[in-house]
């Protein structure tokens, strides 16, 4: 752990499921994040992340290194430009435990490089994207996402 | 105790921001290395990260038998969200400039 490390905790009223699919499904997360995860969800498989907020545009790509649906699911995360570069790779966790009748989603973000743009940036994204899931989940609505960012 | 209101609460204590603080300047620190540098004794402190963790504004990891702390932000950027945005932010943020250029520094 010798790498900066972030963790995002939220506790959401949906059953796990539901929120695996939220963040595997494209059709989905194009409603709360303004972005899709494309993959098969499979260990080694690639994964995409496309920004869908104006022009469709490739923003992250990894690879799927655990997928545990629905309780666990750890990729790589890296602009394309670095991606034949795994030194410049983060790791992301979305970690899925049902508590009672909330579910914990916990986001681990680590093995990033101190003091790089990646780690301002998901310092801020991250918060955004979990407070737009947990709106859109229980309430139906999304928020604003990256309104004023 | 509704969630929101346990987040209200841990942070209306001055001691318990200035360890979100310390946790937001450093992440996964532990009881002892939050302890260095601070005016509190261990177990206030103990005390303190039992209210924030209680309020999700600070989340643990254990590392062998070392326990880590990590602030998380979430709760608040929910605050924000429901209590500040909504609110003009635009023209909050304008006084918030003016304010900082009047007097410095506003992080008290």
């Amino acid at each position: 752990m010798s790498k900066a490390q972030f963790m995002y905790v939220t506790y959401i009223a949906a059953k796990p499921e539901r929120i695996w699919t939220a963040i595997t499904d494209p059709e989905f997360t194009r409603q709360y994040w303004d972005a899709e995860n494309v993959s098969d969800w499979k260990a080694g498989s690639r994964w995409e992340h496309w920004r869908t907020e104006g022009q469709r545009q490739l923003a992250m790509v990894g690879k799927v290194v655990e997928s545990a649906p629905p309780t666990r699911l750890v990729i790589t995360w890296a602009p394309p430009a670095d991606e034949a570069n795994p030194a410049k790779h983060s790791r992301v966790t979305f970690d899925i435990a049902a508590i009672g009748d909330m579910t914990r989603l916990t986001v681990t973000h680590d093995e990033l490089e101190p003091g790089s743009s990646m780690l301002h940036g998901i310092s801020e994204g991250w918060p955004r994207v979990l407070s737009s899931l947990k709106s859109f989940l229980e309430t139906g609505r999304a928020l604003r996402t990256w309104a004023g960012r | 105790m509704k969630r929101i209101d346990r987040v209200f609460k841990a942070l209306a204590d001055p001691s318990r921001r200035q360890l979100l603080d310390r946790l937001h300047a450093q992440r996964g620190l532990t009881l002892g290395e939050l302890c260095e540098h601070l005016e509190m004794t261990r177990q206030a402190v103990a005390q303190h990260l039992g209210v924030l963790e209680e309020a999700n504004l600070v989340t643990t990891v254990w590392r062998g038998r070392e326990k880590l702390h990590y602030l998380n932000p979430v709760p608040i950027h929910e605050i924000y969200h429901r209590w500040i945005r909504k609110f003009e932010h635009k023209r909050l943020g304008a006084l918030r400039d003016l304010k900082i250029r009047l007097e410095g520094d506003i992080d008290e």
